[in-house]
């Protein structure tokens, strides 16, 4: 085991703990923008698949570039605006949209 | 680790800036008033994130130009699809979209890993390997099970469990294929046949796990996909030695497992006991009840109204039958009536109350239902014994207070105390059965009248009758 692996072991660990910390205080309420404000982060993907640019050289690697591309950017765009949509519909007793 | 050039120390350290605002941004939903800026937040750091990614790549001068018109081209693409379906979405349809995003999550981060595996022909690492397969395995299960979710919550495929001659067996063989062929891929030398072999079994294998499970065991099958995307990202991100993938993934795998077990809490179910088969595939225990030939009290839209223009204290129980209805505004103008009387009327929302968790909250804050009226199973359970009149609407299972006894396919399921209400006014088309199949002991409670009639219309028709006694 290389020492880079195990520091990302490390990094999955904490996060792992950092994510049960935060998100156990979510009320119910939110639980609906909270899975689609986490599916919007997990559109983080997308740098990976722009990372398949730098060794992408065949027909395969293009290809799998241009899904995992068009997959990823969906999932960010998509994710976030669809969130904030449901977001500004909370609104406190009295306010008026 | 050996020395970075100042320029890939920046790209990292804005890798970090980008999680930093991730954790704060999930941080800030704590509360409704803070979420926007915290989803806001979170939007500033993937920002940042993928320009670092555009910029490392531009400065490594490696892609091709054809890898560039490709990637430009596919995240275009991309783009406009996410930002047309969540425009157009209806709140209704948020879990499907929920469950697609999830499916084209997850099968990005297959992809990174099959193209990492192809790009080190002959002999991968362990240390990439194993997590590269992983990656493929999760990734591949949660792209093929999410878009069967999603299919079924659209109405595309059957929201029934599906459940085929033989489905044990091929679940049976296709997990054995993923283990087996698994430990070869991780070795780094089955090469492509073995990875094919991975990815179509890691496919039939997510088709296999969703299509058994049924409609009212969906909030538990979105959380749980939802973690296994955040999973499968987090993979990628061991694969590409990224850690900001890894931060991410792990912080959605964390949200999803939160809310996978909230959600099968809210059931009484286990997650085996979810996987393996769901309410309503008829193979359950035989219906019990004991209130088999009970009579029920069936109320005149005066009679309801006169309880309600009356009351002090009215909670509504809203269940998914309200939002199938589309009867939230009905819903929400009848509230407003009866606060304008003076009464105090707030929501009681079951965590499953909805397709998806939380998702009730959100059909009601479209219908301008304020949050703070929004309670949560153990905020409002107290004040049942304190209220007038406990208004149900469309929900069923989650009341019957049949749960509280053990021998019935409800029992220890935790329930709204709707009971303990003075007065019960049940909305409903019929007598007919939610997802355990058995008779809600609620209905025939003394204390019970039912109003039988559509949501929409049956509220319409009180707010009406309301106003008409009242005046």
């Amino acid at each position: 085991m290389n020492a880079e692996l195990l520091a990302n072991i490390t990094i999955f660990a904490l996060s792992l703990l950092v994510g049960f910390e935060v998100i156990s205080k979510v009320p119910a309420t939110l639980h609906t923008p909270l899975m689609s404000a986490a599916n919007a982060i997990h559109g983080i993907v997308l740098v990976g698949a722009m990372l398949i640019a730098l060794t992408a050289d065949n027909l395969v690697g293009y290809v799998l570039l241009f899904i995992a591309a068009v997959f990823a950017a969906m999932n960010v765009v998509g994710g976030y605006v669809v969130t904030d949509r449901m977001l500004q519909m909370f609104r406190e007793r009295g306010s008026r949209r | 680790m050996n020395d970075l050039s100042v320029f890939d120390a920046i790209i990292r350290l804005i890798y970090l800036g980008a999680a930093t605002c991730f954790v704060l941004g999930l941080h800030l939903m704590n509360t409704p008033a803070t979420a926007k800026r915290g989803n806001r937040l979170s939007m500033l750091g993937m920002g940042a994130g993928v320009a670092a990614a555009g910029a490392y790549i531009v400065h490594a001068a490696e892609a091709t130009l054809t890898a560039w018109t490709v990637l430009i081209l596919g995240a275009a693409i991309g783009s406009g699809l996410g930002l047309t379906s969540a425009r157009r979405v209806q709140m209704t349809a948020m879990p499907q979209l929920v469950s697609l995003f999830n499916a084209v999550g997850g099968g990005a981060a297959a992809l990174i890993g099959v193209h990492d595996l192809l790009a080190h022909s002959g002999g991968v690492p362990v240390s990439i390997a194993l997590p590269a397969m992983l990656d493929v395995v999760i990734g591949g299960v949660t792209f093929s099970g999410s878009l069967v979710a999603s299919g079924k919550l659209q109405g595309l495929i059957s929201g029934r469990p599906i459940v085929f001659p033989g489905a044990r067996v091929v679940n049976a063989v296709l997990a054995l294929v993923l283990l087996g062929v698994g430990a070869w891929v991780a070795t780094g030398t089955a090469g492509t046949t073995g990875l094919v072999i991975e990815a179509v079994a890691a496919l039939g294998f997510g088709v296999a796990m969703v299509l058994p499970i049924g409609g009212a065991d969906m909030p538990v099958v979105i959380s749980l996909l939802n973690a296994c995307t955040g999973t499968a990202v987090a993979m990628a991100g061991f694969v590409i030695g990224n850690t900001v993938l890894i931060i991410a993934g792990a912080l959605v795998g964390a949200s999803g497992g939160i809310l996978t077990k909230l959600m099968a809490d809210a059931m009484n179910r286990s997650l085996t006991n979810i996987v393996i088969g769901g309410f309503g595939t008829g193979d359950g225990p035989g219906v019990l009840s004991a209130t088999d030939g009970a009579p029920v009290r069936e109320l005149a839209a005066d009679d309801a109204a006169i309880l309600l223009g009356y009351a002090d204290k009215v909670i509504i129980v809203p269940g998914y039958g309200l939002a199938a209805a589309q009867a939230q505004h009905a819903c929400r103008e009848l509230a407003e009536l009866l606060e304008e009387r003076g009464a105090e009327v707030a929501y009681a929302i079951h965590p499953v109350a909805g397709r998806m968790p939380g998702h009730m909250n959100v059909l009601l804050a479209e219908a301008n239902v304020p949050y703070g009226q929004m309670k949560e199973m153990e905020e409002i359970n107290p004040e049942f014994p304190r209220t007038d009149v406990a208004l149900v609407i469309g929900a069923n299972d989650v009341t019957n207070p049949a749960a509280r006894r053990s021998g019935n396919p409800v029992s220890g399921m935790p329930i709204l105390d709707v009971d303990k209400a003075r007065n019960i006014i049940v909305i409903k088309r019929s007598m007919g059965h939610g997802y355990a199949g058995i008779d809600n002991e609620l209905y025939t409670d003394a204390r019970t009248g039912m109003f039988f009639a559509d949501a929409k219309a049956g509220l319409a028709t009180l707010t009406a009758a309301v106003k008409a006694v009242t005046a």
